[in-house]
């Protein structure tokens, strides 16, 4: 239902009554944005000295630093959550028992533990002098065990017949599934899978609380290592750098929008997935991921 | 020798402190998801417009980086003292109300065209037609999701206890810290978050089930 089924084409009298409630609400903004700026201004938290520290060559490339931190864990958290993902829905798929029952505890453990809660037992116990690699190895887990829910969906939204086909003409499982079942789960599935990365991405901001130098962390020691007419400039740091975070982000999700389209206006093949919501996480329930009978109702990446 | 016996009055505090911050942080999320869905159909341009960035914003913001927000700039702003529990529930629900909103501007899609041209061709106005007519009706195909958006928030609330929010995380922590073995550490605090996550699901299949209708 488009959003006008819900009200009638406005009469003169609606349009006088939403423009007054359209001025109210901006007023109401506007009167937030301005009480922000003048108690930031108070404290001092807005004078040219705060900000000006983003000028100095050090402070910049700790910034360029740690842009570069958070790439290189998403690129490795990226690369290890996709292979990971394979193999386990390769191992979900199986037609051995022991593997498809220790594929399926593997992907329901991991899947419903806090992302943080494993990135830290993976640090403290495993990794503790190398944040990197333990965030890296936290994420690829479990964003691992969702990308492989999300390609299980895309196998089991191939149509039957392209397996059957395929077995007729005499290829063996594993061709079946490289060269028939996986570049068509993909296809339908990228959109979802690059939502997914888009969470892994905003993931890596857990790398803060192992103290992985990526950008939150290098926000926090360039804040408290600064000072400023005596204080420390908390809120230009976090503005700055949570800008910056942001905006690579919403790049990465403008991303998946576009290749929805595009694969949308294709109309071979089978349907493209849409682009999840991204929500914080990841599918969040094991309950979500029972429906994957087709690319709708893929899980949707949430939370 | 056993953490758990150990120390099991801290590991029931962290317990419940995780169960609160769900539970105060879901009511925000879900209150504020649904003004924010009521925005996003709404006649006036603004609050369109409002409720589209707040969502685009917030979907695309790490929470850690919202924790930090409210952690370091909101207190500078608004009331200045507010508890970490408080500051760190108002950022898991701000951050939820994200999902929240798009789950349920999704079921309102899903309402049949009829029902709403009904309603307004007796007489009804924009806010009876969402709120007697269009809602209640999407709640049924709005819970599935929520299900799964309330389940990520637990998830989400560890986040909190690095925040200085009494929680499981922050036994975990804890225990390590006093140099526990971290694998049974980890294992007793994937149990917790197990039994808040099914209660949760099995709850929102109760009411999955409560609201089923013959079709």
């Amino acid at each position: 239902m488009s959003a006008s089924v819900l009200y009638d084409a406005p009469g003169p009298k609606a349009v006088v009554r939403n423009r007054i409630y359209a001025v109210v609400g901006s007023l109401a903004l506007l009167a937030l944005v301005v009480v922000a700026v003048v108690r930031l201004s108070a404290k001092g938290d807005l004078d040219y000295a705060m900000w000006d520290i983003f000028n100095y060559a050090g402070i910049r490339q700790n910034i360029a630093e740690a842009v570069l931190a958070t790439l290189k864990a998403f690129g490795l958290a990226a690369v290890g959550s996709l292979v990971l993902g394979v193999v386990l829905v390769v191992g979900r798929l199986s037609d051995h028992k022991p593997v498809r029952w220790v594929a399926t505890a593997f992907i329901e453990l991991f899947r419903s533990i806090p992302l943080l809660i494993t990135i830290y037992a993976v640090w403290i116990g495993f990794l503790a002098d190398y944040s990197m690699w333990a965030l890296a190895l936290g994420l690829s887990i479990y964003n691992g065990c969702v990308q492989a829910e999300v390609l299980r969906a895309g196998v089991n939204a191939v149509p039957r017949g392209q397996r059957e086909a395929a077995y007729a003409l005499g290829m063996s499982k594993t061709q079946v599934m490289v060269s028939v079942l996986m570049p068509q789960a993909v296809r339908a599935m990228l959109p979802t899978i690059i939502s997914q990365l888009v969470v892994t991405l905003k993931d890596t901001s857990l790398g803060f609380i192992i103290l992985y130098p990526e950008l939150l962390q290098t926000a926090r020691l360039i804040a408290s290592n600064t000072q400023v007419n005596g204080q420390y400039p908390y809120v230009s740091t976090i503005v700055v750098i949570g800008t910056i975070y942001v905006a690579m982000c919403l790049l990465l999700s403008a991303l998946a929008t576009w290749i929805e389209k595009r694969g949308r206006r294709a109309k071979t093949g089978i349907a493209v997935s849409a682009a999840a919501p991204v929500s914080g996480d990841g599918p969040g329930s094991a309950p979500a991921s029972d429906g994957a009978d087709g690319p709708d109702v893929a899980p949707a990446a949430t939370n | 020798m056993n953490v758990l016996l150990d120390h099991f009055a801290e590991f029931r505090d962290g317990f419940i402190g995780t169960v609160e911050i769900t539970a105060v942080s879901s009511v925000i999320a879900l209150v504020l998801g649904l003004l924010l869905a009521g925005f996003r159909v709404s006649p006036v341009p603004p609050l369109r417009f409002f409720g589209t960035a707040w969502v685009t914003l917030l979907r695309n913001t790490p929470l850690t980086l919202l924790f930090l927000v409210f952690f370091f700039v909101v207190p500078e702003i608004f009331f200045p003292g507010m508890s970490p529990f408080l500051l760190g529930s108002l950022a898991l629900g701000f951050y939820t109300a994200s999902f929240v909103c798009e789950a349920v501007r999704s079921g309102i899609s899903t309402v049949p065209l009829g029902q709403a041209e009904a309603a307004r061709s007796i007489g009804m106005s924009f806010t009876q037609t969402l709120s007697l007519i269009v809602l209640p009706q999407a709640t049924r195909t709005v819970i599935p999701p929520l299900s799964s958006i309330f389940i990520a928030l637990t998830k989400n609330s560890a986040i909190a206890g690095a925040f200085s929010v009494a929680e499981l995380f922050g036994w975990q922590k804890l225990m390590s810290e006093d140099g526990y073995d971290i694998v049974p550490v980890f294992l007793w605090v994937a149990l917790g978050y197990l039994i808040v996550t099914f209660a949760m699901s099995g709850l929102f299949r109760l009411l999955e089930r409560r609201m089923e209708v013959a079709r």
